[in-house]
């Protein structure tokens, strides 16, 4: 076992950041026009002088992991679905590139500009327009954040299906744009089977009203379900009615510590046998990743010692005695059969938060160490941890260099972090393509929830057939003939 | 000094966190449905007899909870931390909203009669009616000295020093055992109730007992007239400069 806190050198927080074109150096500009003082004028006359930023835009050009930096010098902000129109309309007919922009809290540097495009933000495009406290619906515009839709549709009763770390940020919009994943697929499934209708802006202008609130509804192609996940590549998404669940009436949250992966997949299969569907999520994390959220934010562990894994499950459901008892079947079989060597149990809901604190702290922890390469792998359940063990063995010779596996071990979605104090080419070209290819061998996911984005897109090929590709790129030519919509994401511009 | 016997006493209280609604009848906050726990200041007093333990002060820790059936989980929680067994002193669903302090102190001054401890350890106030009364009335009625609102306490030869939390600062006293205290937030950090530990809580034992058996009259003294939630906040003014903010002020009447 690896010495744990000797890995942890905190160095001071190190703006990382590296131009996209940069990062890419082979990544050449797109024959876009450039932007001139009449195009920025027509854009005011359009979203009015409100809505229009020409400087202090680091915030809009800059990632959240400080990784990737464009150099936009307008920003556009529209209220209205007519307005989004109008300003698609010109960019097209000056071919101009756009980068659609919601919360920009994106990990794969698909929501920044990579040179001067234009970044369109739906910012002010946050209104809620109704809620049905019946059949559980809510209607609401693509620019509100996730937190601020849960608090409004959280007093009807109701939550909304999808939860992450960067909920004080992210927008509805850019949720379905990238569809996220999040704590909570492993009980709401997937974004996408909650989404009943989309209101989207094609790259001409052109209005594709797409809503609608039913629930059930199989008349022809189900076009929105191409958009859903599409990273702004394709269109705009500025309407959304969603499928709400009930919001449950008891939360409990039970931590283990276990001595091997083998152990937690055991730990998993025995929760999910006795808590059933009152399961709302499974988290699991490794010592290295308990250690960097005590020492670097100071979040204690509840358990005594220190474990090699912690599995994290919470139920949610409507009754606080039936959820107990289930519970505490739970337990009694975990500890019978030994595959967990300690564990607590939230006693109320503040104990309940900072255990889920805990695994969701960790991105932010590791980014203030140092430089973090990010991935974000689905893997067969039984090697979810391999591939991890794999890595630290390659990056053992690198100076100050560690690795962490932490993730939804319900949804067998692994997410791998390596830390080194500085980027470094040469930690990169360790990593890289081997993830990819380890990835690919296991027919697992070079990308379970973050998406493609400026990032991953030209590793497109370890998890798509070139078939598949093929034909991506033929739709991409269907919606936005002149490709002015979010350029060098998601699809492979080298290859 | 080693081989102390310790009563705790704990409250289900609704959950801190939990956003309360006041009953359509304004009589009182709904509670149906809606998370309980063990009162902040109840863990408090509950850590601070297990660490005691762990020192080898305290030889035995029995906690005691007067409430609804289902104090008894609370009482779980207690023992999982680290208490020997349990005293559930076991009031009407419904009748528990209006036990008053003066009752509670009453019952606890029964229970210390039976189990004769040398030492009470209390909440400083239970977070639903904030009273802060049940430790005072209750050293009123045994004549012990008492230590309340304690943030520091230690043992010594048939004695505690204590720092109390006290508006002008904090004060150190000195009380002979036996003694009441009352537990402060920041007396101790309480632990996580383990789950090996709460497994084993299971087998210990909870002793079951009615105020009536206790020979207690707990009859409210105190009625509940009304239950409002507070005004709701009114949007502050923003104003451009001191003048202006001057001109605000007399308007108000508050210059």
């Amino acid at each position: 076992m690896i010495p744990v806190r000797q890995c942890l050198k905190l160095t001071p927080l190190c703006s990382q950041i590296r131009h996209g074109s940069r990062m890419f150096p082979q990544l050449k500009r797109g024959s876009f026009n450039r932007i001139t003082d009449e195009d920025v004028n027509l854009f005011a006359g359009i979203v009015g002088q409100n809505g229009i930023k020409t400087e202090e835009l680091d915030h809009y050009n800059t990632d959240w992991l400080n990784t990737v930096s464009g150099f936009t010098e307008l920003v556009v902000s529209p209220k209205s679905v007519e307005e989004v129109a109008a300003v698609l309309r010109h960019c097209n007919g000056r071919r101009l590139a756009v980068v659609p922009q919601g919360g920009n809290t994106g990990l794969v540097g698909g929501s920044n500009p990579v040179f001067d495009e234009i970044v369109l933000s739906l910012e002010r495009l946050n209104n809620i327009s109704h809620i049905d406290p019946y059949a559980g619906i809510v209607e609401c515009e693509a620019g509100v954040i996730l937190q601020n839709l849960s608090d409004k549709v959280g007093e009807h009763g109701y939550t909304v299906p999808l939860d992450l770390g960067a909920r004080g940020s992210c927008f509805i919009g850019g949720n379905l744009a990238t569809h996220a994943g999040g704590l909570r697929v492993v009980r709401y499934g997937q974004l996408r089977g909650s989404v009943l209708g989309m209101r989207v802006v094609l790259p001409d202008g052109q209005i594709l009203d797409g809503r609608s609130n039913m629930r059930k509804d199989n008349t022809g192609y189900d076009i929105k379900q191409l958009f859903i996940g599409s990273e702004g590549t394709l269109g705009v998404i500025t309407d959304v009615s969603l499928l709400l669940p009930q919001t449950p009436v008891s939360v409990n949250m039970a931590l283990f510590g276990c001595d091997s992966f083998d152990d937690v997949i055991k730990c998993y299969r025995l929760s999910r046998q006795c808590l059933g569907e009152i399961v709302s999520a499974c988290e699991f994390m490794d010592s290295l990743c308990m250690t960097s959220v005590n020492d670097i934010l100071g979040l204690a562990s509840p358990l005594e010692d220190s474990h090699p894994f912690y599995y994290l499950v919470e139920t949610s459901g409507m009754n606080m005695d039936h959820d107990m008892e289930k519970l505490e079947t739970c337990i009694e079989k975990v500890f019978e059969s030994g595959c967990a060597t300690d564990g607590v149990m939230a006693t109320s809901k503040d104990q309940a938060r900072h255990m889920m604190s805990l695994r969701e702290n960790i991105a932010p922890a590791l980014k203030a160490v140092g430089f973090n390469y990010k991935y974000d792998v689905s893997l067969p359940i039984q090697h979810m941890y391999s591939l991890v063990e794999k890595i630290r063995n390659k990056m053992r010779k690198t100076e100050g260099a560690f690795s962490v596996g932490y993730g939804h071990l319900g949804d067998n979605n692994l997410h791998l972090n390596i830390i080194t104090p500085q980027y470094c080419t040469q930690a990169l070209s360790l990593i890289e393509p081997f993830v990819y290819e380890e990835v690919s061998r296991l027919k697992g996911s070079i990308s379970a929830e973050h998406g493609m984005g400026l990032k991953k897109a030209n590793y497109l090929r370890y998890s798509k057939d070139p078939s598949m590709i093929a034909m991506m790129r033929s739709l991409k030519d269907v919606f936005d003939p002149n490709g002015i919509m979010n350029p060098y994401k998601l699809l492979p511009w080298n290859d | 000094m080693s081989g102390l016997r310790v009563l705790v006493g704990c409250k289900r209280v609704i959950d801190y966190a939990v956003k309360i609604r006041v009953r359509p009848d304004s009589l009182g906050v709904v509670t149906d449905g809606v998370k309980h726990s063990m009162n902040p200041f109840d863990e408090n007093a509950i850590e601070e007899a297990v660490r005691m333990k762990q020192k080898k002060v305290v030889k035995e820790i029995v906690v005691a909870s007067c409430g609804p059936s289902q104090s008894q989980e609370t009482i779980r929680t207690a023992l999982a931390m680290g208490a020997d067994r349990g005293i559930h002193v076991e009031v009407p669903a419904g009748t528990d909203a209006n036990l008053q302090p003066l009752a509670v102190a009453k019952i606890f001054s029964k229970l210390v009669e039976k189990e004769k401890p040398d030492l009470v350890i209390l909440g400083k106030q239970a977070i639903d009616d904030d009273a802060n009364q049940t430790t005072q009335l209750l050293a009123g009625m045994l004549d012990w000295p008492q230590g309340t609102m304690a943030s520091v306490v230690n043992a010594s030869d048939g004695s505690l020093t204590i720092t109390r939390e006290i508006d002008g600062g904090l004060e150190d006293i000195s009380v002979s055992l036996p003694a009441v205290i009352s537990a402060d937030l920041r007396l101790n950090e309480p632990r996580y109730a383990t789950l090996p530990n709460i497994m084993k809580a299971k087998k210990k034992k909870i002793e079951k007992m009615t105020p009536d058996k206790l020979g207690v009259d707990i009859t409210p003294r105190l009625k509940i007239l009304n239950v409002v939630d507070p005004p709701v906040r009114q949007a502050g003014d923003k104003v451009p400069d001191v003048t202006t903010l001057v001109e605000k002020l007399k308007e108000k009447g508050h210059l």
